[in-house]
């Protein structure tokens, strides 16, 4: 079969990665919880999340956050795009009925020492005016057609 | 402002929690996980791409602390179980009853692949003064897990920050 496949020397310092708008329900949000056997009532429990933690509702967990970050990067990457590292910080969370917005931009492109290609993002969620999820994180590419960052072992993976 | 108690002092840097994962990785949460995103990423779902690319199945790199949550319930179990234990210990003894993560770091090395076996440990880094924040008074605390496969190869590395609270009345 064939797949979508960004090699480095396609990737610019400034470029935007195409925005991803997901609209929340309730269903999201505890989906995202039983994928990580989250039971922590905050996550499926609207009454425990407004009289226990004192938000408005349900909200989405960190391992889904996390799996929603990863989708955004590597529907723009392709297969062939490895995450070396992702940083996230959650300044504010989301609840049914959000329509969350992830958008992207790369900061860095470059070679290391070893000749994997590397390409710095960062990327952010929004909630209408509001930046809810703050992330950096580091991919490598190909940097070629017949590369790829997956056979990388031992000192030749340094993320 | 109330002292960080000694014995949570000690606890930094000391490794805690070593376990192994409950069960070997598989595909089923795998799905589950790539659904409640919509990743379609071939690498989870294409065997042919999968061979190709990573010499079989992997997992996505993002789910490696869910190897190592509880189910809900096991036999003979007495007490609830949770993940991050260290996180829900420095809860109780600072007595702070509420809490939420802030930051997550994770660093990815060897691919976990369908059929391994993880072993975790988990790590205090620091603990703030208390602090007050716009959910309540609390203190931040930062924890460092370690991800290995069963051939004692580093997997992933990942760093939380949780800010434990009482809520203002």
């Amino acid at each position: 079969m064939s797949w979508k496949t960004l090699t480095l020397d396609q990737v610019k310092a400034g470029q935007q990665i195409p925005d991803l708008a997901i609209d929340v329900t309730a269903t999201t949000v505890v989906a995202g919880a039983i994928a990580s056997r989250d039971y922590r009532p905050m996550h499926h429990d609207k009454d425990f999340a407004v009289e226990r933690n004192g938000v408005r509702n349900i909200f989405i967990n960190t391992p889904h956050n996390a799996a929603f970050f990863e989708r955004f990067i590597t529907d723009w990457t392709g297969p062939k795009g490895r995450l070396g590292k992702i940083q996230f910080r959650m300044k504010d969370s989301v609840f049914p009925g959000d329509r969350m917005v992830f958008h992207g931009k790369v900061e860095k492109v470059e070679k290391d020492a070893a000749g994997c290609g590397w390409v710095g993002l960062s990327v952010w969620l929004t909630v209408g005016e509001k930046t809810t999820t703050e992330c950096t994180a580091r991919i490598a590419l190909p940097t070629s057609a017949d590369d790829n960052p997956w056979k990388r072992r031992g000192d030749d993976w340094r993320p | 402002m109330p002292e960080l108690p000694e014995d949570v002092k000690s606890w930094i840097g000391q490794k805690k929690y070593e376990q192994w994962g409950e069960f070997d990785v598989e595909r089923g949460y795998i799905f589950t996980t790539c659904a409640s995103v919509q990743n379609g990423n071939p690498l989870f779902w294409d065997e042919k791409a999968a061979q190709e690319l990573t010499g079989g199945f992997i997992a996505p790199p993002t789910m490696i602390s869910v190897w190592f949550r509880p189910h809900h319930w096991s036999p003979g179990r007495t007490e609830e179980a949770v993940p991050l234990q260290l996180h829900f210990d420095l809860k109780k003894r600072l007595a702070l009853p509420e809490a939420v993560m802030t930051d997550n770091t994770i660093t990815f090395y060897e691919p976990v692949r369908v059929g391994d076996r993880l072993k975790t440990y988990q790590v205090l880094r620091s603990v703030s003064d208390e602090k007050q924040t716009k959910l309540g008074i609390g203190r931040f605390w930062v924890l460092d897990v370690e991800y290995e496969n069963q051939k004692g190869e580093k997997v992933a590395t990942e760093s939380y920050t949780g800010l434990g609270y009482r809520r203002a009345q």
